[in-house]
């Protein structure tokens, strides 16, 4: 474990130097939990129907949203794509080093980092000022923590599948742009899942992008009893499971493949 | 028992061609054309604990695809490759542990990070004992003489500091064999003589097997005991320096001074390659003229200030051999 300890490490002290982008982040991410609290504030206020989440709770859903919104896989890890692109990938091949779990680090780091940075300072603000609630109980918030430490390896399993896919195309848009309407619509990060339509609740909870955003939220509201936190961390366990081993064996395909060009 | 065997190893790419202009362009759309380039063609050598082995060959020969197969980076097509008993592209991660590697053109050090976390991570890569990593750093820094760059981050180096940092961090996991692909390119005269310096202690002091691919023949000459040369994927020779010059006739270089600036000097046996002034340079090879023979024959008929004797400088030689590949 070393090495890749080393890596995540490294890289995470890197990436908590990004003090401005961090400020920066929390601004947008204040103005588009207030945007999207008004939003369904004034849906509530339309809908006669019985909703399967309480306004409260679908505001507190929101601000969690934007809090931990850095959990959410929408792009590459900038130093893989740049390796992949210019070759350089030959040297992370000399090192006596697993590949695809060199990649997972850094990803790992580049997630965590900012979530940190975000996530700190928004909590707060969001508590005192927006109406978010705190978690129901100690152990919705400690089921929370663990979907949450879930979220982290489940989404770095996805971004590491778009990794390895650079290795057939090069530039990862074009994945990218097909990878992010799925995760946003499916994770619960355009709209909470309970409010989607009934027919779509089976593929909704089949498919692995809820266990990024969706559950870990509700399981801190309480909307997931915490007694069925197993439930959440199985379903995201497998799923990271899944990914890791297509995304390991593809790029080993991959890099048996693999051209480096000049020099 | 050699300690790199290498046989018969083949590879080829396939690249798309694409017809010129947009005409070119639009075709390529609907129908790809593809070239077969034989970048290794049936390439087979050995190489002993070591030795210092420079790789030459023109841009494109397949220098580096060896050196990539060797490292365990590329699996070739055919053909087997044995370093310290393993097949590199088979066990990549237990071969790697034990080569260093340096491409001149690229560097192995985060852009961004200082030169001594750079050392850092590699050592926590390699698994290095921390005190054993410390041990190594310090010898290291005191004769790449780094000391002064350590703190800074590797985009703000020269180009000669960038690559004495690069052969410090090939070197923390103290490998046996170290492959260096043109270490001194685009180096200044005073970085030069200090690289080679480097890896000649590396190689005679602590017994590093070193194998060295360039364009600059002043590296094998300073360096090299022996010097494979490569083209279009083959082996064209394998041996001693001296073996090429042979390979090529062995030519040698006679430069006169003459008192006169307008005499013509010829011999038949001898063929003139410069005449500036009252400086006039002839080839000859020893076998058909001896070099006593030539300068008697000539100061007969001609008054002479000064004469040097030469072997033919090596870049000549590889030149006329790369213009006999392009030619043939």
């Amino acid at each position: 474990m070393r090495p890749y300890l080393a890596v995540f490490e490294a890289r995470t002290r890197m990436l908590l130097q990004y003090r401005a982008a961090a400020l920066a982040g929390i601004a947008t991410q204040i103005y588009w939990g207030v945007v999207l609290a008004a939003i369904f504030t004034a849906f509530f206020a339309r809908s006669a129907a019985v909703q399967p989440m309480s306004l409260s709770q679908t505001i507190t859903y929101i601000w969690l949203g934007q809090a931990m919104l850095a959990l959410i896989p929408w792009n590459v890890e900038s130093e893989t794509r740049d390796v992949i692109r210019t070759g350089s990938v030959a040297y992370e091949l000399l090192r006596p080093v697993d590949l695809y779990g060199l990649w997972y680090a850094r990803v790992a780091a580049a997630r965590f980092a900012p979530l940190v940075l975000r996530a700190v300072p928004l909590f707060p603000f969001a508590l005192l000022f927006f109406g978010m609630a705190p978690p129901v109980s100690g152990a919705s918030a400690s089921a929370w923590l663990a979907a949450t430490l879930g979220s982290l390896l489940l989404g770095c399993a996805i971004t590491n599948l778009v990794h390895v896919s650079m290795l057939f195309t090069v530039d990862p848009n074009g994945v990218l742009r097909l990878t992010i309407p799925v995760v946003m619509i499916f994770s619960g990060s355009l709209i909470p899942l309970p409010l989607m339509p009934e027919w779509i609740q089976g593929l909704v909870a089949f498919l692995p992008f809820g266990g990024l955003i969706d559950s870990p939220f509700r399981l801190y509201m309480g909307h997931i009893p915490a007694s069925d936190a197993w439930i959440v961390l199985l379903h995201q366990a497998v799923w990271t499971c899944v990914l890791v081993c297509i995304g390991r064996s593809a790029l080993k395909r991959g890099v048996h493949t693999l051209v480096i060009h000049g020099g | 028992m050699p300690q790199i065997v290498v046989e018969n190893l083949c590879k080829s790419y396939r690249v798309a061609v694409r017809k010129p202009g947009m005409w070119g362009a639009i075709r390529g759309v609907a129908s790809r054309e593809h070239r077969v380039v034989q970048a290794l063609d049936s390439v087979s050598f050995e190489i002993d604990e070591g030795e210092l082995v420079g790789y030459i060959g023109p841009n494109g020969a397949g220098k580096s695809t060896t050196v990539k197969a060797l490292a365990g980076i590329l699996v070739p097509d055919s053909g087997t490759c044995i370093v310290r008993g393993r097949t590199p592209w088979r066990e990549r991660r237990a071969h790697v542990a034990e080569i260093g590697v340096v491409f001149g053109q690229r560097t192995q050090l985060w852009w961004d990070l200082p030169v001594r976390e750079s050392f850092e991570l590699l050592g926590e890569m390699y698994r290095v004992p921390k005190d054993r990593l410390r041990r190594t750093l310090t010898e290291l820094v005191d004769v790449l003489q780094i000391a002064s760059v350590l703190d800074q981050p590797v985009r703000q180096l020269s180009l000669g500091q960038r690559m004495r940092c690069d052969l410090a961090a090939s070197l923390l996991h103290t490998p046996p064999i170290l492959f260096l692909d043109e270490p001194t390119i685009g180096l200044d005269a005073i970085s030069k003589p200090a690289i080679r310096e480097f890896v000649r202690r590396q190689n005679r002091e602590e017994g590093v097997t070193v194998i060295l691919t360039t364009h600059d023949l002043d590296d094998i000459e300073s360096l090299c005991s022996r010097v494979m040369l490569i083209a279009s994927g083959k082996m064209l020779s394998d041996g001693p320096v001296s073996a090429l010059r042979e390979a090529v006739g062995g030519e040698r270089r006679l430069t006169l001074d003459l008192e006169d600036t307008h005499t013509e000097v010829t011999h038949a046996a001898a063929r003139l390659v410069s005449r500036d002034g009252a400086r006039v340079v002839l080839a000859f090879r020893p076998a058909e003229v001896s070099t006593a023979e030539l300068i008697r024959s000539i100061t007969d008929k001609h008054a002479i200030k000064d004469l040097t004797v030469e072997e033919a400088p090596i870049e000549e030689i590889v030149a006329g051999i790369y213009r006999e590949i392009e030619g043939a």
